[in-house]
Order: C-alpha cells, then sequence, then structure tokens
C-alpha cells in the first residue's frame, strides 16, 4: 500500500523539460472519457429521477426530466408495502453480508498468517488447493450446496445461505500477500523471545499490523455476499428470509401483474444502493489496495 | 496459554500453531466447497429409480455416465454453449479494451480531472448485479425508456428485447457493470510501473501512444491475463442478467445460458442431471481458464 501511495506523483512531467511530441492531444481524450462516465452515469441518473415520480408519471413523462416530486410517497409505500418486507430484506442483507464478511475476514486472516508466516509441512499443497477454491466459481457451487443442505433438511434457513458465505478463498489469498508484506519476521522473533505465545503474538501484534489490509479484505467479502443472487434464489422459499437482491427480484417479476410495484422496485432499487456506493467512494483507497494486491502479484 | 518458554514446548507449540490457525477456516471450506463438488460429481454418477408404481420405495442406482450423455444430447446444451462463447468473443474485448484505454488515459499526464473519472467509472460495480439489470431492464423497456424514445423520434426502431438484440443488450449490462472493476485493476498495475521507464523512453523520443503501447502495455500483462481470466469464467457463468431478463424479454428461455439451464433442470426436479451440468460447466470453465494462462504465458516466453 505503501508503493502505491508513494508512485502517486511518480508520473507527473519533470519540471523544466518540454514534453516531447504532442502524443495523444488533451481534447480528445477529455472528450472521449467525458462520454464514458455519461454512459456510466445514465443509468443511475434515470433511476434517481423515476425514483421520484409516481407510477402514472413514470409511464407518462420524458424518463430524464423530473416530473412532479413524489419521492417521500414512494418512500412510504415501499416500507409500508406487504407489512414492512422491504425494511426485513434490508436488515438480512446487512446480516448475510456484515456478519458473514466480518467472521470470513478474521478466519481468512487467521489463515492467511499461518500461510505466510509458519514454515511447515504441506504448506504449499494446502494453499494449492485454497487457490483452486477461487477458481471454482460461487455460482457452479450453488446447486450442489442445495442438494448438500437438502440432504440434511437445511434448505430455507438463514444458515443455508449464512455458512457458505463465510467462505472465501480469495480472501485468504488476500491476507497471505498482505500478512507477508506487512509483519517482519524479526517482530514475531522478537516477541517470543519476551515469552509471549503463538496466539498471543497473532492477537496482539500481527492482526494490528494486518488491520488496513483486512479493512480491504473485509469490504470485498461484503460487496460480493450483498451482491449474491443465485445462493438465496436456489435456497430460500421464506420471502422473510430474503436479502434484498432477491426480493427486488420477485417484486419486478411480478410486475406485469401489479404494475403499481414498478414504482416501488425502482425506488427500493435506490435506497439499497446508496449504502452500498458511499461505503465505495469513501473507502477507495483501500479498494484500490486490494486490486493492486491481487493484480500486482499473481 | 503461558507465557514462560521451556525449550521442550516451543518447538512443539510452534509446528500445531499454523494448523491451529488454519483450521477454522479450512473446516467451513471443506464443508462447503470441496464436499459440495465431490458431492455434486457423485450426484451426477446417481440416478433415482422409482419401483412399484405410486407408492412404490424411491431407490438410488449408479448410472455411470449416463446422466452426462443425457445432458450432452440435449439441444439447449450445444445451444447455450455456442451463445456464452459468442457472447464472450464479442463482450470480453470489447470491455477489456475500454477498460485498458480508461486506464491508460486515467495514467498519462493528459487526463484532466482524473479523480473525479476514476470515482465515476467504479461506482457501476458497486451496484448488484441484479439491480443493474433491473435497471437495464427498464431502460430497454418500449414504454419506460428515454434510450427506445431517442432512438424512435431518430426512425430507428429496435426491439432492444428481441430475439436479435438480447444477448447484446445483456452484455451492455455485464460491460457497464465490470468495465470499472477490470480499469482499476489495470489502473493499480499501472501505478507499479517505474515511472523512469517511461521517463527514458519520452527521452529517447517515444510519443505517449507508443509508451502506453510498447512499454506500460507489455509491463502489465500479469493484470491484463487476471482480467481476462475473470471475464472467462463470469462469462461462463452468465446467469443473474438474463434471469432477471426473463420476466420482461421472451426471447430469453429457461435454457439461455449453461447455468440457467442447471437453474431449470433443478426447480424440475431432474437433480442428477442438473448436477452433472453443473460438474462439466466447472470443469470446463477450470479447464479454459487453465489454457488461457498456459497460451498467454507461452507467448511471453
Amino acid at each position: 500500500m505503501t508503493l502505491l501511495t508513494r508512485t502517486e506523483g511518480a508520473h507527473a512531467p519533470v519540471p523544466g523539460r518540454p514534453r516531447r511530441g504532442p502524443g495523444l492531444s488533451a481534447v480528445p481524450a477529455f472528450v472521449f472519457m467525458a462520454l464514458v462516465a455519461g454512459y456510466m452515469l445514465l443509468p443511475v441518473y434515470w433511476l434517481l429521477v423515476s425514483a421520484t415520480k409516481s407510477q402514472g408519471d413514470l409511464v407518462s413523462t420524458p424518463g430524464l426530466l423530473l416530473a412532479d416530486w413524489h419521492l417521500g410517497e414512494n418512500l412510504s409505500a415501499l416500507f409500508a408495502q406487504q407489512d414492512g418486507v422491504y425494511a426485513r430484506w434490508l436488515l438480512n442483507s446487512l446480516a448475510y453480508a456484515g456478519a458473514g464478511a466480518a467472521i470470513g475476514t478474521l478466519l481468512a486472516a487467521m489463515a492467511g498468517y499461518a500461510l505466510a508466516v509458519y514454515r511447515f509441512k504441506g504448506r504449499e499443497a494446502v494453499f494449492s488447493v485454497i487457490l483452486g477454491g477461487v477458481l471454482v466459481p460461487a455460482t457452479a457451487l450453488a446447486l450442489p450446496l442445495f442438494l448438500l443442505f437438502a440432504e440434511v433438511d437445511a434448505t430455507n434457513t438463514f444458515w443455508s445461505v449464512f455458512l457458505p458465505s463465510v467462505v472465501s478463498p480469495f480472501s485468504v489469498y488476500l491476507a497471505r500477500i498482505f500478512a507477508a508484506a506487512s509483519i517482519p519476521e524479526e517482530v514475531i522473533e522478537a516477541a517470543r523471545i519476551d515469552g509471549a505465545g503463538e496466539w498471543t503474538i497473532f492477537r496482539t501484534i500481527a492482526l494490528r499490523m494486518m488491520s488496513p489490509a483486512l479493512v480491504t479484505v473485509f469490504l470485498f467479502q461484503f460487496v460480493v455476499i450483498w451482491n449474491n443472487f443465485l445462493l438465496p434464489l436456489i435456497m430460500l422459499q421464506d420471502e422473510r428470509l430474503y436479502p434484498v437482491t432477491l426480493g427486488l427480484f420477485t417484486w419486478q417479476s411480478q410486475t406485469s401483474r401489479v404494475p403499481e410495484l414498478q414504482t416501488l422496485t425502482l425506488v427500493g432499487a435506490l435506497v439499497s444502493v446508496v449504502p452500498i456506493v458511499l461505503t465505495f467512494l469513501l473507502l477507495q483507497r483501500y479498494w484500490r489496495a486490494g486490486l493492486a494486491a491481487g493484480a500486482v502479484k499473481s | 496459554m503461558t507465557t514462560t518458554r521451556t525449550p521442550a514446548t516451543t518447538p512443539r507449540r510452534r509446528t500445531l500453531a499454523p494448523f491451529a490457525f488454519l483450521a477454522p477456516f479450512l473446516i467451513p471450506f471443506v464443508l462447503f466447497t470441496l464436499v459440495p463438488v465431490g458431492y455434486a460429481f457423485w450426484q451426477s454418477l446417481h440416478r433415482t429409480e422409482r419401483t412399484g408404481g405410486t407408492f412404490g420405495r424411491t431407490e438410488t442406482v449408479f448410472a455411470g455416465f449416463e446422466q452426462y450423455a443425457d445432458v450432452v444430447s440435449e439441444p439447449f446444451f450445444v445451444d447455450s454453449l455456442v451463445r456464452v462463447a459468442l457472447f464472450g468473443l464479442v463482450q470480453i474485448p470489447v470491455m477489456l479494451a475500454l477498460a485498458l484505454a480508461l486506464a491508460l488515459l486515467l495514467d498519462s499526464a493528459v487526463a484532466r480531472l482524473k479523480r473525479f473519472f476514476r470515482l465515476v467509472y467504479f461506482v457501476p460495480y458497486g451496484i448488484p448485479g441484479v439491480v443493474a439489470a433491473l435497471m437495464w431492464a427498464f431502460l430497454y423497456d418500449p414504454q419506460l425508456s428515454p434510450v427506445v424514445g431517442l432512438l424512435r423520434s431518430a426512425h430507428l426502431d429496435v426491439d432492444l428485447l428481441g430475439p436479435g438484440a438480447v444477448l447484446f443488450s445483456i452484455g451492455n449490462v455485464v460491460t457497464w457493470t465490470y468495465t470499472g472493476y477490470n480499469m482499476l485493476i489495470m489502473y493499480a498495475a499501472l501505478q507499479a510501473v517505474p515511472a523512469d521507464l517511461s521517463e527514458a523512453a519520452r527521452v529517447d523520443g517515444a510519443g505517449a501512444w507508443t509508451i502506453a503501447l510498447r512499454i506500460k502495455v507489455p509491463v502489465i500483462r500479469p493484470a491484463l491475463v487476471l482480467t481476462g481470466v475473470f471475464s472467462l469464467i463470469g462469462t461462463f457463468q452468465l446467469f443473474t442478467e438474463p434471469q432477471v431478463f426473463r420476466a420482461i424479454s421472451t426471447s430469453v428461455t429457461s435454457t439461455y445460458t449453461p447455468n440457467l439451464a442447471a437453474y431449470s433442470l433443478a426447480s424440475s426436479d431432474r437433480y442428477s442431471e442438473a448436477a452433472a451440468l453443473s460438474v462439466l460447466l466447472a470443469v470446463a470453465t477450470f479447464a479454459l481458464s487453465f489454457l488461457f494462462l498456459r497460451f498467454t504465458a507461452r507467448r511471453q516466453g
């Protein structure tokens, strides 16, 4: 991470020396980048505008222009629908993603620490199997997981979605890289000489040194779980256990029969996206560090 | 955990410690990743048979690779595979080229407002796939969409959800969602390219284009390969977007992609065939990523 911040300004032209050749000129580059930015923002802007419209205006007024302001009514309708099931979905998502990512990060930190710091027989074999797990896509696992949970009669429960979400081989991979980079061997050796136990060393020294990196790991896993769709779709029948993504999906698939759900789906989508986009933007630094580790070291 | 250190216990404690640290991860990893894979494979080799009419017992019998033969001979198998392959051939290069262009521009001295653009490009990745697909589904809807309205006023009457266009419409959603993510991976790698490398080339008279294509791109190869593998895996696993689009477009069938087909098989209680298809899909994905890695590694050497 320090490497990244250090190279940040390294690309500025050296003062006093004229740059040779025009190369790319600034204006077309800017126009291109602005056009792409427009493409990225258009759907978000449309969602913002649409969330403020009544169901009638949604169909009858131009999509990119504001009509009568109905955001307040839409929001109260959203939270009133089916006895406030939407709030329940939000809380579920928070529980699946928040608790799942927190536990997952701790497990990954311990495993990554063990793989980075200790030299033991079978270390590379264990790491290879974990890396193999990275290549097994979550969607390929969803169906087998369903069959397995059906075997013990545990589908359609909170745990059927929560437990598989905790496991993230990619987090272990990241944690190992971060642990190797951020914990000097001498520090551990010194602590051992001072008489500290292995667990104490991990808890009081290693965890602290890894903590900025662990924020990254947590964020990655949080978003992956929050966005998970196939696993809850396969596992859950009870609407009260749905995460918000699955809830919105069921509303949208009913819009042909219940047109009012169109507005609710849109407002619901907006409300569900705001917290995660904000988190993203506020913690951008950590994201870039995590992506850099994934890209550069592989 | 005592803090007294005796020569006899220290090495022993230290040989056990890594396993104690690994176990809390490995146990759920085995249970929820390795066992399901193994179980799916086992299930794919067996078939449930009913004996003696409606009230008879069901029993599981070994069927070898029968299930696989059944799945492979279904018309949807080849259709859906060809569909995702076509999808990947067009969508992956478009998305990665766009991501690379943006990353190089952000990394070059030319660009203005870098911080703002970097932020904006990354916003779609923060939006869940389901929500992104929902949003675009509304934007493709002939009744609601300002985009379709604009095209109509230019006398272009296109049905973005029709059989010919819907695959491209889905491709657009995927491109929109993941371009920024791939761009950030490439951009992060570009940041680690030593500045004196480009500076030396500049002194030698190389233009910005040459520096970008001849120096920066080769250096960030590992990052490019990584985005390629991730995109390939994503393409063969395509599920969320077509599943959402099924609600609004009759062109998206229940067996539109291999993953969708596996899901449909499972929902109609054909578990063994669903398992066989899942295994085939996982093996194919694995093999493709592996081949891709090998191929790109050889070209380098």
